[in-house]
Order: structure tokens, then sequence, then C-alpha cells
């Protein structure tokens, strides 16, 4: 078998994100997030929940593209608001700019918020799911324009906001880990801004470095990323992905 | 007995009764079971002015393109396969709509408040968010039980509802057969009057056939008018009776991009009736025609 792609590297660090998720729903956005999930609920996380991006939660793992053969339950955008507010859930949403202390925005870029420079989807779920649920984050292509200074406008929210927001904002709010095409990164460090904790195989911290938009934390104990097992590269190439979505999001 | 009457209308008669400046919901979830031919009625009509409430797809993108919304109160706006609507795109980076943008959730809330005929619901969403901050309205409530401090997210009262569903009978009694009635059944129950365009009428006793009574989401009491609208959702799918047409949605789309864009496609498909659209959308020589 050939060797793990960056692609690949970049699955299995979605995938660990639920190692410990226990009975949830998981609701990855994008192609890499999803052979993710697929694969953490194929191997070590099997509890968790997952849809077929409509209403229906697959039973099994189903490759991307095609529906689940099992359906195990049934949850209409209605009963997603049940859950997320329940707190059931762990989301991994795309941000378009993401700033230190975890603002996310994918609402619109630009100073003048009736007249923005570029309009984007809008908040969608980003408000509720981050005051609710745990929160991390998948960038395709690391880069200053995405991890800027500041968001220009917060729809999922970060640790400073949810401070100034007050107790209730924070009651649930929890922003687990950011993947990117170069590393892993979380916000576990003393005043919860972002922190490198890994860099994916072939990518140094000074890579990392140059194309963020902010001074980085760098964990004491940085490592590298790790590479998917045998097993689990047989799974990502041949059950979950065999169409390669994975490489179109993520180039070698 | 004596005889119940029907509410049987056209997408036409549906406008005559809306006027300008209403604030109009409109149902369906991105482009998914939009109710377009009211939308296409709408586009034909003098109807300006408007605030429009929506999980938004092309019903925005194309009443914004035709200049017809002042205000827009929406959680997103896409096309589900083409992530975003350019002429909403369009529109708010040329500054001509008034936004109101909230959480999706917190949509579904005010929706529902005003449903419930309350002033507002609490929920923690939206705190920390710019959903709070800005030209929001938006104001905290504190719990008289423990102290905690919510947002009270506040009905949203429609004076109209549209939606789109597969059945339903002459009586207003409507029902989805895809996977998801999305918030149809509360835009009609926030609303003053509710207009179900469908995919066909058919008797009360046909309703069940074979289906579940819990796809009877929508009852006749919030049902003021139903229009007859074969292929009324076009180009958005309406599972299962169809899967959305991507070759018409790509049509939209790319006519965004082009000088007169919105003009060609407007004259091509939008000022003749609805019948006129369907014919144009199914001729052979229409790129929208999907011939698989």
């Amino acid at each position: 078998m050939n060797g793990p792609t960056r692609a690949e590297v970049c699955v299995v660090a979605c995938a660990d994100t639920w190692r410990a998720a226990g009975e949830i729903l998981v609701s990855p956005f994008g192609a890499i997030p999803t052979v993710g999930a697929r694969l953490a609920r194929a191997t070590f996380a099997p509890r968790v929940l997952l849809t077929d991006g409509e209403a229906l939660v697959g039973g099994g793992v189903w490759p991307l593209g095609e529906s689940p053969s099992v359906v195990e339950g049934w949850m209409p955008y209605r009963s997603i608001f049940d859950v997320l507010w329940s707190g059931k859930r762990h989301i991994m949403m795309i941000p378009s700019q993401l700033d230190r202390y975890g603002n996310m925005n994918i609402s619109c870029i630009g100073e003048d918020y009736q007249r923005p420079k570029v309009q984007l989807i809008g908040l969608r779920g980003a408000p509720g799911n981050t005051v609710n649920h745990p929160t991390s984050y998948w960038v395709p292509r690391h880069s200053a324009r995405v991890f800027v200074q500041r968001v220009d406008r917060v729809s999922g929210v970060g640790y400073d906001s949810a401070a100034a927001a007050g107790p209730s904002a924070q009651r649930f709010h929890e922003l687990r880990r950011v993947v990117t095409d170069l590393g892993v990164l979380d916000f576990a460090s003393s005043d919860h801004t972002l922190r490198l904790v890994s860099v994916h195989p072939g990518v140094s911290v000074d890579d990392v470095r140059a194309v963020t938009g902010f001074p980085l934390q760098i964990a004491d104990d940085l490592t590298e990323s790790r590479q998917p097992t045998d097993d689990e590269l047989q799974l990502i190439r041949e059950v979950i992905d065999p169409g390669g979505a994975r490489q179109r999001e993520v180039g070698s | 007995m004596p005889v119940r009457p029907d509410k049987l209308m056209t997408e036409d008669d549906v406008v005559a009764e809306l006027s300008s400046g209403m604030t109009i919901g409109i149902g369906g979830w991105a482009s998914r079971r939009k109710p377009m031919s009211l939308v296409r009625a709408i586009l034909r009509s003098e109807l300006r002015n408007l605030t429009i409430v929506s999980f938004g797809g092309p019903d925005v993108g194309m009443l914004c393109a035709a200049g017809r919304v002042s205000r827009l109160i929406y959680g997103f706006v896409s096309l589900d396969s083409v992530p975003l609507d350019p002429y909403f795109r369009a529109a708010r980076q040329a500054g001509e709509i008034v936004s109101i943008e909230y959480d999706e959730g917190m949509l579904y809330w005010g929706l529902y408040a005003a449903a419930c005929r309350l002033p507002f619901l609490p929920t923690r969403a939206g705190l920390g968010s710019a959903a709070m901050g800005g030209d929001s309205e938006l104001r905290t409530v504190v719990s008289p039980y423990d102290g905690e401090e919510l947002v009270a997210m506040p009905a949203i009262r429609l004076d109209a509802a549209l939606v789109h569903l597969n059945r339903a009978d002459p009586y207003g009694n409507a029902q989805y057969l895809g996977p998801d009635i999305y918030f149809d059944d509360v835009f009609c129950m926030a609303a003053e009057r509710a207009y179900v365009s469908c995919e066909r009428v058919v008797s009360t006793e046909d309703l069940l056939n074979g289906a579940h009574p819990a796809t009877l989401r929508i009852n006749r009491m919030s049902v003021h008018g139903v229009v007859p609208a074969p292929n009324g959702a076009h180009f958005t799918s309406c599972v299962p009776d169809y899967d959305r047409d991507e070759r018409a949605q790509s049509e939209y789309v790319r006519s965004a991009s082009e000088p007169d864009g919105w003009a060609e496609f407007s004259a091509r498909y939008l000022e003749g009736a609805e019948a006129g659209y369907q014919a144009a959308v199914s001729a052979p020589s229409s790129l929208a025609h999907d011939q698989v």
C-alpha cells in the first residue's frame, strides 16, 4: 500500500477529534471531516451518530456520495435543534475567518455589515452551536486570510466573546480542535488562544507561523501528527472514500 | 350536511391578496421544496418593499434580483449544490436590502414564538455573537428561576406564509412525502394568512393512500388557500416527486455573471405566466432541460 497522503493525515486528525465522543451526534462539514467521522465510527468511536447530511441517521459505514444502506433514525432539522440545544452534539465547521480566540466568521467580510465587501452564506447555526455544545473547525487551506487578527463578524463564538457575554454564553461553550492542512491546533492554553499542538509530516512550525495572521502559541509537547494505520488507510481508500474526494480537498 | 367550501386558488389569486410592504415568510430550506411558482407570481406582480423571512435559497435570490426586497430576515442563503446565491450576494454587497441575520435556530424560535402568540422565547443561541450586536434590536431576559441571562428571541409575525408541499386536499390539509417538513408548518402558524401550493391536489380520502398519518403535518386550520402547482418547486428539489434540476439552477447562477444576465433570464423564463415557465424549462432547446 502506498504511504499516507497529506489528506489522509488530515482525515485521521479529524477522526481523533471524536475519539472520546461517546453516544452523541457528530456533524462534519467538508469531505475530509466526513471521511474522518465515518472512520472514527468504523473504528474507535462506534457509538457516535451520523446523518446522511439530510434527515436520516445512518447505521454502519457507507461511502461518500452514497446513501446509508441502514437507517437507524430520523433527524429532520427540527430534531437537529432539539439535539444541539440538549448538547449531545459535536460539530466541525469550515470557517472563512478564524481568530486567535476562536471567533469564527461565515457571515460576511468588510467593515459595513449593511453593505459588506463580500457576502458569505450567513450565520447559519454557528452562534447556537458554539454556546450549546463542543465545536471544532476544519481549514482545508491554512492561510493568513483565514487565520486573522480579528474576524469581521462573529458567527461562531470565541472564548473572549463568550466571556464578555457572561456565564450563560460560557456555560456549555467549548472549542475543541482546529484541524488544518498543515497541523492541529487547540485552545488549551491558559488564555484560551490558539495553540499549535502538532504539525503534519513534512511541515515545520515556521511553515505554520508564516501563514497565520497572529502570534501563535506552540505547545511545549508539540508533536508530529500521527499517520493513519494500515487498517485505517484501507477503510479510507476502499470503503469510505473510494472516489478520492479527500484528495480534491487537500492536494498532496 | 352543508358543503364545506374548498380553498382552491391560482398563484395570481394569492398574489392579489398580498400587498407591498408586507412581511412574507417563505417555506422550504435552501434549494429544497421552495414555493417557486408563487415566487414567480410575485415577480410578475407589482409587489414591492417586502420583508422576506426565509431559510433562504433561490426564492431570496430572485426576489432580490428583481428589487422586491427591502428587508430580509434569514439565517443563511444557499443553493445547496452551489453554496452561495449570486443575486442575494450582489444585493447585499450593493447595500440594497436591510439585513437581519439570525442563527437559524433563532429564526425557528422567532417563528415558533409568533405561532404560539408569545412576544419572545428564551434561548442561549445568539449570546456572544454578531446576532446580538450592531443593528440588532435583540434584548436579553433574566430567568426568574435561576438568574441565567438568555436571549429573548422576538416573535417574527408574518402577514403571509407561502409553502410548497407534495400533496394537499382542496381544504388545506397538506402532506410532505420527502424526508423533512423543514419549518413549513411553523411558517403557516406564524402567519395571518398561509398559502399552500402543492404538486397534486387529491381528495381527502386519498391523502393517506399508504402514507403514514405523520406526513399530514399541516392542517386546514392554518391554511387560507391551496394552489395546484405541478412542478411548482422547480428548479429546487421536491422529493420524492423530483430532484433539484441542477442544470436549470446552474443556468440561473451563470446568468448573474453576464451583463444584463437577470434581464435575459427574466425575459426567457419569468415574464410569461406559470404555464409559460413550465413550457420554457421543458423545451428541448432549453439549456435547463435535463435530458437524462
